[in-house]
């Protein structure tokens, strides 16, 4: 080792690389720190990750961006639209028959948890908030029928504005029904996906039903 | 974050009791209509809860289409409530008094066995709902109800005569839950039926008060409706 000795001690080697000093440069936290961005650019980049989900539902190809950045606010925007215009909807104007805001809020948060629940007690790979996410998601093509169905209603509420209900609102079931399965059937052993579907077909029937049945005064 | 874990741990609580094939459960849910003769051997249940969750899910969506039809106006309440709370209510409910009683006559069978059993004995109040939601005629609701209810009650009755001994003690238990389980097939069918309000309307004629469906004395409202009907068929047979 004599000659490592006399190597280190001369002082004239090269060495290939780059050192910089950091001086009055950020340090490497601030670069993922968002907390001094103004507050427009973090509102645009959720929404801007909120809206691409959106796009990703009413196409769904089998994409993971949904499972990966999961995200609940655009299911939660989801359940308050659908909730606030399925109110008014009852055949006394004093005692409510339609669902309370309440009421859909609850079914739609406690579907989709029991869903989860059953998915995972499936043996499913999914995260619980990965489930949720997508869950809520694909209550979009309802909402967009519940808008249709409202608009259909103002026109008139006599057998085809039914007949036309019912159409939008059956596609928009099936349409809702096969993105979630596209997004979720993927995380189930392959055998049971038929397990893991059902209680999905079941949660947006109930919505879809909710939807159909809504009668204005 | 403890919280969360102990969350998680009582789900793998559950696992095992989920742990089917789509296969097992349609055979299941045909096997819950043909009763076994067997009653000298006690006869295997399965004790799995995905197969009656899902049978209980299905019944509250039946039951929402039938108020729904038939046009039940509930006021202080709420109609999802309404389905839910009677449909799990039942389930959870008669399961365990039945298992109180089985305690009491002895029979062997243990809580998540007696859940499974009746959970998918309510595959056969699932069948006659739909029907006769659809098909408003009272003489098939009676057909399915003594046909399909029958067969689903027999077998129930079935597999804890096969597991209870003594004769007072099975007919004790079994006459409990075959009471209990046609009872509610008829329960459903006519707390929420809308073609009983036009029998009643063509039958007594304008005299009659306009028939209040209050849904909040339903008890009262379907004996009413019982005594009525009862005296409506009459007339027409």
């Amino acid at each position: 080792f004599a000659d490592l000795a006399d190597m280190s001690l001369s002082g004239d080697i090269t060495v290939e690389g780059e050192i910089t000093v950091p001086v009055g440069a950020p340090s490497p936290d601030e670069d993922f720190s968002t907390l001094d961005e103004p507050v427009r650019e973090t509102i645009m980049r959720d929404l801007k990750a909120v809206g691409k989900k959106f796009v990703h539902v009413m196409y769904p190809k089998k994409s993971s961006t949904l499972l990966r950045d999961w995200d609940l606010w655009g299911p939660l925007v989801l359940c308050v639209s659908l909730a606030l215009m399925l109110q008014g909807g009852s055949a006394d104007s004093k005692e409510d028959g339609g669902p309370q805001f309440a009421e859909v809020f609850v079914i739609i948060w406690f579907g989709a948890v029991v869903i989860t629940l059953n998915s995972k007690l499936l043996g499913g790979t999914i995260s619980f908030f990965q489930s949720l996410c997508v869950l809520g998601y694909c209550v979009l093509p309802l909402t967009v029928a519940m808008l249709v169905c409202r608009l259909v209603l103002l026109a008139g509420a006599g057998t085809i504005s039914f007949v036309v209900r019912l159409l939008v609102v059956l596609a928009m079931f099936a349409w809702s029904t096969l993105a979630s399965t596209a997004f979720l059937a993927d995380s189930q052993p392959p055998n049971r996906k038929a397990l893991v579907v059902y209680p999905i077909f079941l949660f947006y029937f109930v919505i879809s039903w909710m939807i159909l049945t809504f009668t204005p005064q | 974050a403890s919280k969360a874990f102990s969350l998680y741990a009582n789900i793998d609580i559950l696992r095992p009791y989920f742990d089917v094939e789509p296969a097992q459960v349609r055979a299941r849910l045909l096997e819950s209509m043909i009763p076994v003769k067997m009653v000298n051997f006690p006869q295997k249940i399965a004790g799995e809860l995905y197969g009656p969750l899902m049978l209980v899910f299905t019944l509250v969506a039946i039951l929402l289409h039938g108020m729904k039809t038939s046009d039940t106006i509930i006021r202080e309440g709420t109609l999802m409530g309404t389905a839910i709370g009677t449909c799990f209510g039942y389930w959870l409910g008669v399961s365990s008094f039945i298992y109180f009683l089985a305690y009491l006559c002895n029979a062997q069978i243990t809580m998540v066995q007696m859940l499974s059993l009746l959970g998918y004995g309510l595959f056969g109040h699932c069948i006659t709902l739909f029907v006769t939601y659809n098909i408003h005629f009272h003489s098939l609701f009676y057909i399915f109800w003594l046909g399909v209810g029958g067969l689903s009650t027999l077998r129930m009755v079935a597999v804890l005569v096969s597991r209870t001994v003594g004769h007072t003690q099975r007919l004790i238990l079994c006459g409990t839950l075959a009471a209990l389980h046609m009872l509610f097939l008829l329960y459903l069918h006519f707390a929420y039926h809308k073609v009983v309000e036009g029998i009643l309307d063509t039958l007594e004629g304008p005299n009659v008060p306009p028939f209040q469906r209050v849904a909040r004395d339903i008890p009262v409202v379907s004996n009413a409706l019982l005594n009525t009907t009862a005296k409506a068929a009459a007339l027409t047979l």
